[in-house]
């Protein structure tokens, strides 16, 4: 086609919308092109969503926006077999607007997006796969889609198209991705009442609680599993890395079964029913894993950059941040009318360094191989924590003393007061 | 020659589920797709206008969603859409919603005279195949009904002539123009847009029609009004379920396993050999 765009975005995911968003509120000529049957139907999250990256974007989301229910509470539960101990933060500082964090369910959410973003000028085409990023010589000026007459040509490309990114791959941007990098995450989703929901997790209407778990439901695999509490549905779910998917040879679906029969779970699921059932990968290699960002007339935000923070479960929120700063660099040259080159889209690995975005990921980046190398964190330590929560509860006329000695003694049995030592430490580097 | 092709936004009835606890059919949600049945004559209509030139109007009634499908059928090569939309139209049943289509058919009429006017065979979720033929009837058009094929299209002296499936055979027949097509089941594949339409359906500027525009003038026709139609219940069907037998055996051998269930079925259908006999006979 001759048309030409100042922008293409591949993929209207949350990064896709962000960058397609900033792009055309500013006036650039922007065209997005989404696999799916409409924005939204391929994808997969919890969901959580944050509210600070997007109240950048889009400052008064909160009016239109299909937001399930806001968080007032997270629990960590650290669970052995038939056990769990856990943790739990409320405040009411969380029921003060505006709201924090919010629970969304991913198909309405990116359909809303989406509608903003062909709001504010941008020209979307659904249904429709770029193949290829069309090179003339090592600068990307377009793409090349699976359609009839579909090759569409622009100054600068935005690769949003989401983990295991193949056109980053074929065009050599992206080494291959290693099974230890990325996590599968499975999840289902059950109805329940409204009200139900609200008696069963102690929580007014309109707010959401959110389980975070660990520990032996991912039976010594890296990787942890979640619930949370949307207005008339629960979400469940469990990811883990797929490295350990494949030795272990179980599969994800096993897992999450066995995970809804724990004593602890299954009553909060009860009586609900199946509404959806998804699966889809996480890249969780970090900072150690992230390809080249930006070249030539191209981009690369959220999940195809490897932009997920596993330790605080952030993705989208990064996303839609890396989305607006590749955006802004392109707003920036445009007004200058300087070329999209390698060099002068450097501004956006700049803000990227610059913002939290690069700092955390930087912060976290040894946190994959710790938890690789050491598989007690999801098998020795929950049942050890579980079992000296049930040894202290328990009333049987042995002295409190006593029980802490067979505490400590049964955590050195396991595991070598050196080696207890030696992860403490390394935890303590990791989120240092 | 300018076509006419009539479609509906129906719930993807594959995706619809019933509401566990409050037992009603929840269509929220549920992603709308053009009935199925409407992309056979679409592609018809395409191919047609491939071949002989001229202009396809596509037309729908329904809420603003519609848009939807009115713009996917642009994509595939439609020229022109119109949504007609009214909270006057809320509540129609076959008989008004023929009565609103056949005005706005009326109405592009009057502004490019209409030569085939197309309908699906009927929609996946009314089901009830009545608005084709109710429209054919309103407009006076020849009623063309499950047509298989259209083997010649004569614009010179105004004819065409058609295959159409009916009871025991095949119908060969040959009318004369304006007539209203209904096209079979599984004739054509719907064609791939090409990326060019894909971004002409984006930045279509869709025409809607509220009543006044689609010429109709008598309210007491369409909606709640204008349908005599009476719903008295809607309900879901309860499956009848026999459970299933796992024949087993202690041997696990495949050979032994088929001896045995051919034991059952010879214990629980006695006569099955001389039934087998018979048939064979
Ligand atoms: C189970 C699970 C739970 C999660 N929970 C959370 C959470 O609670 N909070 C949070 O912030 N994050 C969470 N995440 C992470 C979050 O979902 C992702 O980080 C986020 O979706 C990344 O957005 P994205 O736009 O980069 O990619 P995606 O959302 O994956 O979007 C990519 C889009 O590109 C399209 N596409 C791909 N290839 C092509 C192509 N060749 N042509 C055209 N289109 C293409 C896809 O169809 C898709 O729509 C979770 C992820 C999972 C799997
Ligand atoms: C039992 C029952 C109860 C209903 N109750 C209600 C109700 O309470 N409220 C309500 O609003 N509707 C109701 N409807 C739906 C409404 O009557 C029908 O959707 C409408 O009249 C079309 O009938 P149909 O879907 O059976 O189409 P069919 O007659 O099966 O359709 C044949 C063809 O006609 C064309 N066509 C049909 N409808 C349209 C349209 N809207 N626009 C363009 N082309 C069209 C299409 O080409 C279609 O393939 C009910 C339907 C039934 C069967």
């Amino acid at each position: 086609m001759d048309e030409k765009f100042d922008a293409i975005v591949i993929g209207a995911g949350p990064s896709g919308n962000a960058a397609a968003y900033t792009m055309a509120k500013a006036g650039l000529k922007v065209l997005q092109i989404e696999r799916g049957e409409y924005p939204g139907s391929k994808n997969v999250q919890g969901a959580i969503l944050y509210s600070k990256a997007l109240e950048e974007i889009i400052p008064d989301f909160r009016e239109d926006a299909p937001l399930e229910r806001h968080l007032i509470e997270q629990q960590m539960w650290v669970l052995d077999d038939e056990s769990y101990i856990g943790t739990t933060y409320r405040s009411a500082e969380f029921n003060q607007e505006p709201y924090n964090r919010y629970t969304i369910i991913r198909a309405q959410f990116d359909k809303w997006f989406s509608k903003r973003v062909q709001e504010a000028g941008a020209l979307l085409v659904c249904e429709t796969t770029v193949t290829n990023l069309l090179m003339d010589g090592n600068r990307v000026i377009g793409v090349q889609t699976d359609r009839e007459n579909g090759a569409i040509y622009a100054d600068v490309v935005v690769l949003a198209d989401g983990v295991n990114s193949l056109l980053a791959k074929k065009a050599g941007f992206h080494a291959e991705l290693e099974p230890k990098d990325v996590a599968l995450a499975v999840k289902e989703i059950h109805f329940l009442p409204e009200e139900t929901i609200q008696s069963r997790f102690n929580i007014g209407e309109g707010e959401g609680v959110v389980i975070e778990m660990a520990g032996k439901i991912t039976q010594g695999m890296m990787g942890t599993g979640f619930l949370y509490t949307n207005k008339d549905s629960l979400t469940i779910g469990v990811g883990c890395m797929l490295s350990d998917f494949k030795q272990q040879k179980i599969t994800p679906y096993e897992l999450l079964e066995k995970m809804k029969a724990h004593p602890a779970i299954k009553p909060l699921l009860a009586g609900g029913e199946m509404k959806e059932y998804t699966a889809h990968l996480i890249p969780e290699g970090g900072y150690k894993a992230m390809p080249k960002l930006f070249g030539e007339g191209w981009m690369i935000v959220g999940d195809a950059g490897m932009f997920v923070n596993a330790v605080h479960r952030e993705g989208s929120n990064l996303a839609m941040t890396t989305g607006r700063y590749a955006a802004e660099a392109v707003i920036d040259l445009k007004e200058k009318k300087l070329p999209m080159t390698a060099a002068n889209l450097a501004r956006y690995q700049g803000r990227l360094e610059d913002s939290f975005v690069m700092k955390d990921m930087k912060k976290y980046k040894n946190m994959p191989e710790i938890f690789h190398k050491n598989n007690h964190f999801f098998t020795t330590y929950p049942e050890l924590l579980n079992r000296a929560a049930h040894t202290m509860l328990t009333v049987d006329g042995v002295d409190k003393k006593s029980k802490e000695r067979e505490i400590r003694k049964s955590f050195k049995q396991r595991r070598s007061l050196f080696g207890l030592m030696g992860d403490a430490f390394k935890m303590w580097r990791a989120f240092e | 020659m300018h076509i006419v092709v009539c479609i509906k936004q129906v719930p993807d009835s594959a995706q619809i589920r019933v509401h566990p606890v409050t037992n009603t059919i929840m269509r929220q949600g549920v992603p709308a797709i053009v009935n199925p049945y409407d992309l056979f004559s679409l592609e018809e209509a395409l191919r047609l206008k491939d071949e002989y030139g001229g202009r396809v109007t596509v037309l729908s009634m329904g809420p603003p969603q519609a848009e939807a499908a009115l713009r996917k059928a642009i994509s595939f090569g439609a020229d022109d859409a119109i949504l007609v939309t009214d909270r006057a139209f809320a509540g129609s049943d076959t008989l008004a919603t023929s009565f609103a289509l056949a005005s706005a058919i009326q109405k592009i009429h009057e502004d490019m005279p209409v030569d085939i006017v197309f309908a699906g065979k009927q929609t996946i979720d009314g089901d009830t195949a009545q608005v084709g033929p109710g429209i054919a009837k309103r407009m006076d058009l020849q009623l063309l009904t499950y047509v298989s094929s259209i083997t010649d299209l004569d614009l010179e002296n105004r004819e065409i002539t058609l295959h159409r499936r009916a009871e025991g055979g095949v119908q060969v027949l040959k009318t004369s123009l304006p007539c209203l097509i209904t096209m079979l089941e599984g004739t054509n594949e719907m064609r791939f847009a090409t990326l060019p339409n894909m971004f002409r359906a984006a930045r279509y500027p869709l025409k809607q029609w509220d009543k006044d525009a689609a010429g109709i003038t008598d309210v007491s026709k369409i909606g709640l009004k204008g349908s005599p139609t009476i719903v008295s219940k809607v309900f879901a069907p309860q499956p009848k379920t026999i459970p299933a037998e796992i024949i087993d055996c202690e041997s696990k051998q495949p050979k032994d396993l088929a001896v045995t269930l051919l034991a059952k079925m010879f214990t629980k259908f006695p006569n099955l050999h001389e039934d087998i006999a018979k048939a064979n006979a």
